[in-house]
């Protein structure tokens, strides 16, 4: 197998290396086959060895490619560790990095950049792979840093938009902050299980389980729990958790197909991944895990609540991105790992479905995001709105739809958790239904149906975008649909993740809601009778009076509640606070140091400061030496005298 | 095969009188000539250098390619011409060796003045710097340490910005000063023991009082160079005023002198003084760390904030190197301080390759625009699109991102400096944070956004010879990024020695 694993992952670095190194002497259309056919190699072979584990039972892979190096008897190792998690989290990534590529032929066609966006999203391909078939901390690391830097080339990818280049710097600031605590994280991992291997790392949770350190003085701390909110920081900058969101909504300035692969569809969700991979540490540390549902549950509500009031068609759906990882996150929380990887993989396909919609219309629209400037597509654009109405439905969690049962099985899962908090979160995703099913089909109404507000000179080329562009859309449409369906038995109530995802007993609210579990059907049926169906179905008809109905309203309610809008369109003032207080006082602090400590302090002071001593006092013995005799002279008497004095005195 | 030739006075002479030759055969007319020889004398010697690397024994923390003379070189002060090189130093020589090739060619058609005399500065200066670092007997040491001064003194001077002479007068007497502590402990040291041997220092015992007086002495003549805060001062000063080339030679070799130092003196000569003041290194290297980030941020120059940047990346290589008793003290056992050890070490040629990266991208384009102004620079990828490839891949190394040489050591100091205490590993990972920002601040202002002005609109993009620079540049900083096992393995046995006399009292 560790050739198979070694294919899926260079193919698509060998990919993006022939397409960035040579793919101005190859050509547009060379570099955007060799890069489909670098990740539709691994793509195939992930399907493959997503049947090996899942279907033919195979055995978990678990072995190291080369030695990083060896340092004081630690060994830093590359390696692979492949088993169901990870292969389906393989299957995800690059059947949805492949859809990406074939989409961005249609979607860049006339970009300069061509060749060097397949490049970067070639690269992507490969970080991300290695960040999740990664059998060790290191290695995790490295993946994770390395989408990072990919993520940070293509939000930037248009780098003479100053609002690109400012949200990719900013994109990667944010996320550095995540690595800080992660980093910590990993330095706890060493410190206390002596090896940065998963394997070696969970097989010694016994013997660190009671350990405790001191951070400050006199106050003594669970070394796990220590380490799981370090390394859930980590996961709060790449998974963008309150307050390290602030970069999704700004990398919406890249182009569209890598917002779906990459701020929707996977980087986005590697937080998510490592968390559920790190389960056997969570699972001994509920103050970790309570941290994780409240940070998650405040994203899945408040950041939910944003998306009501934008405009910009991506925004939008960056904002329902955010709201989403949260409720990831809060399955996490309430250690239903499985239920947050399940959301994990529907939210894939049908978030990277709506994103390719809006490009969809973005490029039919010749770059047009305002919302306000769209409606009534569904007459020229079908396949694109039929499309994008089944990644809504799959959003809201339509019964029969993918996101219905990933979503439904972690709201069941957080109104059975008994960890501190879970009131608060079970709440929040509640409610949360009602706003997504409401933002989201805002969004569906504006653009698709309702007033028809399209710039004339657009209207006059409008038409549905080429095959590249809508058979990604179709292939997504399929999963977005039947996926939960199919997976909901194994995944959230099975036994699909075992071996890979660690429930302590006492925390396993997913297998008390198995008990209760009669299989997908009747799941659905129940589902008409409970509350999340009637939160989402009652958005979806005020979405639809709002806007379809009394368009008039949405603008009344903005002047009435102007205070409320103010605070939703500042959001919440995150951006004004980071821009004021870190940036603004990171530069400050660096003035201060410079032009008071450097500048004033030791160059001023000491060292030239000395070298004026010198100099002054240079000049005082200068005006003994004055060349005179009789003054020498009347010295040595002097000098005389005083040693005369001594002696005899 | 290499085994019986006196490899060592080959890398350290071939360069000097390599140097001389550039200088007689050259007046201005023959500037060509001059490049030349200077480029085939770098080129030899870095070829005569890489069998200390393939013939190096890795098991061992003797010292090996050993010369030392029959008889004392002056019998009287009882002083020989003693070579020989260990895990530490074996790398620092061939980093010299690669970097003075780049050197001769950067300077290849910036300099048009003096041509000769400039390219003999650096060969001169690099047989020198390989001398520092060959030395086992503290006079010869002395002698090397101080007389590479001159060359560097005058390349600032002469082929230096406006403000040369200030920069070379604050640099010399910086640095002069320093090493004159030095000189006094080697003094006292000598008149101890009889003897100017480096190895017979490490064995030799001393008070704790006695041994905190030269442990000072010592800290004040490496401080300096590596350099630390305080006494940072002359740093930014002299790369801004230095050619590229005197930048890339000053961050890449010469601050490693000090940290040197530390591990050749003041580590193995004085450990209970070491042990004793730690706290104030610690200290040191951390306010360097933090503080320097937060000053190289608001940097205008780009070669100023560049050499921030380096004085805070060297916080890193002197944090691993005093954290050794704090792991003690904290966790019982000396585990992890092997790691710090070698982590600095390891950080020490990462930065050589970056910095030496960094300013050399720096002079790509100062050679075309005449400005190290942030502000007169922007959307240069515009123009310069294989260029600013290059640059954000060095960038990234200087933010330490893994995959590049610069994530490895600063990684092995974080993981190492956590055994000894979570702030201590707390402050230092600030660096993530903070030295991001101010590379990638400044590559946003200077490379990205539209074309800023008429001078950057002509720019041309680089040409075959810089473009070589720069791929070699690169190759090395990925190599240690993904693959710094063989680096650290000729580290390990002499680094695990060091760890012993650093934890063998010496009262």
């Amino acid at each position: 197998m560790q050739s198979i694993y070694l294919w899926i992952v260079l193919a698509p670095l060998a990919g993006s290396v022939i397409a960035g190194l040579f793919g101005w002497k190859i050509g547009r259309a060379a570099s955007h086959w060799v890069t489909t056919l670098g990740v539709g190699i691994a793509c195939v072979l992930s399907l493959y060895v997503f049947k090996y584990m899942v279907f033919d039972g195979g055995e978990p892979y678990n072995a190291s490619v080369y030695t990083w190096m060896v340092s004081d008897g630690i060994r830093f190792e590359i390696g692979f560790m492949v088993d169901k998690l990870t292969a389906m989290m393989m299957a995800v990534v690059t059947f949805v990095s492949l859809m990406v590529h074939i989409y961005t032929i249609g979607y860049m066609h006339d970009d300069p950049g061509y060749q060097r966006f397949f490049s970067y999203i070639s690269l992507f391909t490969f970080s991300m792979l290695m960040l999740v078939m990664s059998n060790n901390f290191l290695q995790l690391f490295f993946g994770w840093e390395a989408v990072g830097l990919v993520s940070y080339l293509l939000i930037g990818f248009w780098f003479k938009r100053e609002s690109a280049i400012y949200a990719n710097l900013k994109a990667f600031l944010v996320n550095r902050v995540g690595d800080f605590g992660f980093l910590l994280g990993i330095a706890a991992i060493l410190m206390y299980f002596g090896s940065l291997d998963y394997a070696t790392v969970f097989a010694n949770t016994d013997s660190v389980r009671d350990q405790t350190m001191q951070i400050f003085n006199g106050s003594e701390w669970s070394v796990i729990t220590v380490i799981c909110i370090l390394l859930f920081i980590g996961a709060m900058g790449k998974s963008a958790q309150v307050p390290l969101h602030v970069w999704l909504p700004d990398s919406m300035e890249g182009p569209t197909p890598i917002s779906a692969l990459i701020h929707a569809a996977t980087m986005v969700t590697a937080g998510i991944f490592m968390v559920a991979r790190m389960s056997p540490l969570f699972e001994l540390s509920e103050t970790a895990l309570s941290f994780v549902m409240v940070i998650g549950a405040i994203t899945a509500f408040f950041m939910g609540l944003l998306g009501l009031v934008q405009n910009d068609i991506k925004r939008v759906i960056a904002y329902s991105t955010l709201s989403q990882l949260g409720y990831m996150t809060v399955a996490l929380g309430a250690s239903a790992y499985a239920a947050g990887i399940f959301h994990l993989m529907t939210h894939a396909f049908f978030k990277a479905l709506l994103f390719l919609g809006a490009g969809s219309v973005i490029i039919a629209l010749h770059h047009e995001q305002d919302i306000r400037k769209m409606g009534n597509l569904r007459k020229y654009m079908p396949i694109t709105w039929i499309t994008f109405l089944i990644g809504t439905l799959a959003l809201i969690g339509t019964p029969f739809f993918a996101g219905f049962y990933s979503k439904d099985s972690i709201i069941e899962a957080v109104g059975h958790s008994t960890i501190a908090g879970s009131s608060f979160a079970y709440v929040s995703v509640l409610l949360g239904v009602f706003i997504t099913a409401l933002y989201s089909f805002r969004l569906y109404f504006i653009v698709f149906h309702g007033e028809e507000n399209i710039d004339p000179h657009a209207r006059e080329h409008l038409h549905e975008s080429p095959w590249v562009v809508t058979v990604p859309l179709i292939l997504l449409a399929i999963p977005s649909v039947f996926i939960g369906y199919m997976y909901v038995d194994s995944m959230a109530f099975g036994d699909f993740f075992k071996g890979a995802i660690f429930v302590a007993p006492e925390h396993d609210v997913l297998g008390q809601l198995a008990e209760e579990f009669h299989g997908a059907f009747a799941m659905t049926l129940h589902a008409f009778g409970t509350l999340p169906f009637w939160f989402a179905a009652s958005g979806v008809f005020v979405a639809w009076f709002l806007y379809m109905k009394r368009p008039d309203i949405p603008a009344m309610l903005k002047e009435r509640l102007s205070m409320v809008y103010s605070i939703l369109i500042n959001k919440y003032g995150f951006d004004r606070f980071n821009e004021v207080f870190f940036a603004g006082g990171g530069r400050a602090i660096g003035s201060l140091f410079w032009k008071v400590g450097d500048q004033k302090l030791i160059d001023g002071v000491v060292v030239n400061g000395s070298a004026q001593t010198v100099g002054v006092v240079a000049g005082l013995m200068r005006h003994l030496q004055t060349g005179y005799l009789y003054t020498y002279a009347f010295a040595m008497i002097l000098g005389v005298l005083v040693l005369l004095g001594i002696f005899v005195l | 095969m290499f085994a019986d030739w006196p490899l060592l006075s080959l890398v350290i002479w071939l360069p000097i009188f390599g140097g001389m030759w550039v200088l007689l055969s050259g007046s201005n007319d023959r500037a060509q000539y001059a490049r030349l020889i200077a480029l085939l004398v770098s080129v030899v010697t870095f070829l005569v250098s890489i069998p200390l690397w393939t013939g190096f024994e890795r098991g061992t923390a003797a010292m090996q390619f050993v010369e030392k003379g029959e008889q004392a070189w002056i019998p009287a002060f009882n002083i020989y011409y003693h070579l020989g090189i260990d895990g530490i130093s074996m790398p620092l020589i061939l980093l010299t060796t690669f970097a003075t090739v780049l050197v001769v060619l950067a300077g290849w058609k910036s300099i048009t003045r003096r041509v000769a005399q400039y390219m003999a500065a650096f060969l001169i200066m690099e047989g020198l710097m390989i001398g520092v670092f060959a030395a086992l007997d503290a006079a010869l040491f002395y002698v090397f340490w101080e007389a590479m001064l001159i060359p560097m003194f005058l390349i600032i001077g002469i082929w230096g910005g406006e403000r040369r002479v200030y920069a070379t007068i604050k640099f010399f007497l910086y640095t002069f000063a320093g090493s004159v502590f030095m000189l006094v402990a080697l003094l006292y040291l000598y008149f101890q023991t009889g003897s100017f041997s480096i190895l017979d220092y490490h064995a030799y015992k001393m008070d704790l009082s006695v041994q905190i007086l030269i442990f000072l002495a010592f800290l004040v003549a490496f401080a300096v160079k590596v350099p630390m805060w305080p006494v940072h001062t002359w740093l930014p000063d002299a790369h801004v005023e230095a050619p590229t080339g005197g930048s890339v030679i000053l961050a890449a070799i010469m601050l490693k002198l000090g940290t040197y130092g530390f591990l050749r003196f003041s580590l193995p000569i004085t450990p209970d003084a070491s042990r004793e003041l730690d706290w104030l290194m610690i200290a040191l290297s951390l306010i360097a760390i933090v503080y320097i980030g937060f000053v190289a941020l608001v940097q205008t120059d780009m070669k100023k904030l560049i050499a921030y940047s380096s004085i805070s990346h060297m916080g890193f290589v002197t944090l691993g190197f005093f954290i050794a008793y704090r792991i003690y003290d904290n966790t019982g056992s000396y585990d992890g301080a092997v790691m710090g050890l070698e982590g600095g070490m390891v950080q020490m040629i990462s930065h050589g390759f970056i910095s030496a990266a960094m300013f050399l991208s720096i002079g790509v384009l100062y050679d075309r625009m005449h400005s190290r102004a942030i502000k007169d620079y922007g959307g240069v990828a515009n123009r310069m699109p294989i260029f600013v490839s290059f640059m954000v891949l060095f960038a990234m190394a200087n933010a330490g991102l893994p995959g590049t040489s610069g994530f490895v050591g600063e990684f092995m100091v974080i993981l190492s400096a956590f055994k000894a205490n979570f702030w201590y590993a707390f402050f230092a990972a600030l660096t993530l944070i903070l030295g991001a920002s101010y590379t990638l601040w400044m590559v946003k202002r200077v490379f990205f956004g539209e074309v800023a002005n008429d001078n950057v609109a002509k720019l041309e993009d680089i040409n075959k010879r810089e473009f070589i620079i720069m791929l070699v540049l690169a190759v090395m900083v990925l190599l240690i990024g993904l693959w710094p096992a063989p680096l650290i393995d000729v580290m390990e046995a002499t680094t695990q020695n060091l760890l012993q006399q650093m934890m063998t009292s010496k009262l």
